[in-house]
């Protein structure tokens, strides 16, 4: 099973990896001093992946202290201490365990098209064919047949859905919600709501009253807010996470749409600023391209 | 606010360069590193900083920039002018087709806005007196078609579905039928999301292009992409020869990387950008007044079309004439705050404004609530109060704040306020036939 995730994990990745295994490859194998220019270039690979300015820095400080500290010329020895320095990133904050406490109510945040229905899909299935019993809440009740495309993924999951109209108040379906999985004795809830972008105030608060309901339920479930963010995002996922982590304390990200071409690469920065684990990683439009993110896996596919 | 991190690092370097009477070599090499950053943190691509980097560098470093009396100036304007032609230069225009239908095909990545942007697009086009058909060729997302519906029904534009065919690319065909045969003059075709890597969903694509020979193929792509941006535009205009860009979610506090490479990249032009949730919040693209945005040289230009589109010229002649007369009621008052309100979020006109970056809009928290509760209050009046307010006294005002769900001393405030601008309103008005006086402005 453990095999089996690495693979599918590691699949996913393949174009992560050729653009920046391949590269790094690349510029060790060329370069046979660790020089200015050497790291030049590395700043170039790291910068591309979306690693941001910032982290990008930290990587090449630390790579270049270690490298001249232990006078290290070895050509793998190099590229492992690059991939020591970035898995102590991506290993950060991730020693805890990761089982939920039921009855729990998961509340899903991002900003505009990251995938949150998506994933709400995929979570509900992970965890009813964990045996539990789940219920969704239509909480996106500002876009257009936001609350269809719920449904639909419930009527395919096999899950009841909480909803009202379009246009209806989110914290109100997120209140009847609660009390239904609360009557009923749902296990897991998952709340939807709307995207928003992070710096629209307004949007902001209304999140602010759905996540107060939720902790006013917290006598009775455990709370987990996560984060949905886009691999594709550049460093702007920075300012989605540091905001969206001030409104609504997060316990978790959410990494979609690793199946592209994109590097998922924020993560190191997320992970080196904001100490917010990382939970699962979507890998697929299918119901089961969900999985738990292995910060040791990341990394030893983005080097292998 | 739109470039926000990177307008703000930008002018931070502008400041120290204007200071300076002569500029020398090591000044500019400075200035060009910070630049250099503040692009890369903003994700522009990595290739597209180092050659506007070396543009920069090349015409600063010429004779006339350091013998220059404002070399700080001409520094400037050469970043100015780099930008613009970095976002495309001219602002492109959406041609429609001479005769017949005008074909229009969005493509992108999921969830980087595209039924949306359909709907706005409808909307903007339908404003020039065009008769718009959208076709929900999204087949995969669940609901997605409804969504099309929905919002089709919002901008008033046909939608073509049909929920029992599956194969998107004969739905095209039929709705591009469909159109000729009812005198549409313009389609547009909502393609179902897809990652630029996968094979068969492209091929898809190039099927449905194949099929439809649309005028325009448009990219979305949203504007807080990272790096990747510049390779999903490549790949699309590889595989389907894009005409042109609609970036979307511009009015996130993104940095607008992908703003800044697309373009330069494919060399299609921008063509609009997507400025927030409401279906009319579509904006033409216009490289130069984007470029002093970033510069914090403020778009006036916009700011003015805002102001022409939304304000209803008759009203316009008849509040004037009401105000020379005054005979300015709460129910003009209530007329104002609406338009008001129609231009769009007044934090984001505010930042139009030339000097106002985000710095000095900083602690300035606009309560876009205050007029809501204003427009609550003045509901909650009879139109005999509305048109004499003097007639309000304590009753009546415990009665319009229950009414309208606010306190006593919020009504005491409006009316506060109408009786500050009315005052204001009589200085102006007076100013032509007295003496030239100095007079304050009463705000609120």
């Amino acid at each position: 099973m453990a095999e089996n995730l690495f693979e599918k994990l590691k699949n996913s990745l393949v174009k992560t990896k050729k653009s920046f295994s391949g590269k790094i490859d690349q510029l060790i194998n060329y370069s046979g001093v660790y020089d200015e220019d050497f790291f030049e270039e590395l700043e170039e690979i790291l910068i591309l992946s979306d690693i941001g300015y910032e982290s990008t820095n930290e990587i090449i400080e630390k790579t270049r202290e270690i490298i001249t500290r232990e006078n290290i010329t070895d050509k793998v020895k190099v590229k492992n201490t690059i991939k020591s320095v970035v898995r102590d990133i991506l290993k950060k904050d991730e020693d805890r365990h990761r089982e939920i406490n039921v009855p729990a109510v998961i509340l899903i945040v991002g900003v505009n098209g990251v995938g949150k229905t998506t994933t709400i899909a995929k979570l509900a299935n992970m965890y009813k064919s964990k045996g539990m019993n789940v219920m969704l809440a239509a909480g996106d009740t500002f876009r257009a047949a936001a609350v269809e495309q719920l449904e639909i993924w419930a009527d395919r999951v096999g899950v009841p859905i909480i909803k009202n109209a379009q246009g209806a108040d989110p914290s109100s379906v997120i209140y009847d919600a609660l009390q239904a999985a609360r009557s009923r004795k749902t296990d897991i809830l998952i709340c939807d709501t709307a995207g928003r972008l992070h710096n629209k105030d307004n949007l902001m608060k209304e999140l602010s009253k759905m996540n107060k309901i939720i902790n006013n339920s917290s006598d009775h479930f455990s709370v987990y807010r996560y984060l949905v963010l886009d691999a594709t995002s550049g460093t702007n996922a920075l300012s989605q996470a540091a905001t969206f982590n001030e409104v609504t304390k997060l316990d978790g990200i959410i990494l979609t749409k690793l199946d592209g071409s994109a590097k998922g690469g924020i993560i190191i920065p997320i992970k080196n600023q904001y100490h917010i684990p990382v939970e699962y990683v979507g890998v697929g439009e299918g119901m089961d391209d969900l999985q738990e993110f292995m910060p040791e896996d990341f990394a030893e596919i983005l080097f292998e | 606010m739109v470039f926000e991190g990177l307008s703000s690092k930008l002018q931070d370097t502008f400041k120290k360069l204007r200071g300076k009477g002569k500029l020398t070599e090591k000044d500019i090499k400075e200035a060009t590193r910070e630049i250099k950053l503040a692009l890369l943190e903003a994700d522009v691509n990595f290739k597209v900083v180092k050659s506007f980097v070396k543009n920069i560098n090349e015409r600063a470093l010429g004779a006339d920039v350091l013998k220059s009396l404002t070399p700080g100036q001409q520094v400037i304007k050469i970043v100015n002018d780099e930008l613009t032609s970095l976002m495309g230069g001219q602002p492109a225009k959406l041609e429609y087709s001479p005769k017949g239908i005008t074909v229009i095909m969005l493509v992108g990545l999921q969830g980087a806005g595209k039924t949306t942007t359909a709907g706005k697009l409808a909307g903007h086009i339908k404003k020039d007196s065009k008769k718009v058909l959208l076709a929900a060729c999204d087949v995969y997302r669940p609901a997605a078609i409804k969504q099309l519906q929905v919002i089709g029904n919002q901008v008033g534009a046909e939608v073509f579905a049909d929920t029992e065919e599956k194969n998107p690319v004969v739905i095209a065909q039929n709705a591009l039928k469909y159109a000729k045969e009812h005198f549409f003059d313009v389609v547009i075709f909502d393609t179902a999301g897809r990652l630029h890597i996968d094979e068969a969903l492209m091929n898809e694509l190039v099927d449905i292009k194949e099929k439809v020979a649309p005028d325009h193929t448009i990219l979305n792509i949203d504007s807080m992409t990272g790096q990747e941006a510049v390779n999903v535009a490549e790949t699309f205009n590889d595989k389907i020869s894009l005409s042109g860009v609609i970036l979307t979610k511009l009015d996130g506090d993104t940095r607008g990387g992908a703003a800044l490479s697309v373009a330069s990249v494919t060399g299609k032009p921008i063509l609009f950008a997507g400025m927030g949730e409401k279906l009319t919040d579509l904006e033409i693209f216009y490289p130069d007044r984007m470029a002093s945005r970033i510069l914090g040289m403020g778009d006036v230009l916009t700011l003015i079309e805002k102001a022409q589109a939304d304000f209803d010229e008759e009203k316009a002649v008849e509040l004037q004439e009401k105000i020379r007369k005054q005979t300015f009621t709460l129910e003009d008052f209530k007329q104002q705050l609406a338009q008001m309100k129609d231009m769009g979020s007044f934090k984001d006109i505010l930042e139009m404004i030339p000097g106002a970056g985000k710095k000095a809009l900083k602690g300035i928290d606009v309560d876009e609530k205050e007029f809501v509760r204003s427009e609550a209050i003045i509901n909650s009046m009879t139109p005999e109060e509305r048109n004499n307010p003097s007639i309000i006294n304590a009753n009546r005002r415990k009665r319009i704040a229950a009414g309208s769900g606010t306190r006593v001393q919020d009504v005491n405030k409006l009316l506060k306020g109408f009786e500050q601008s009315k005052k204001m309103m009589k200085q102006f008005s007076g100013l032509n036939n007295k003496k030239h006086g100095k007079f304050k402005f009463p705000f609120m």
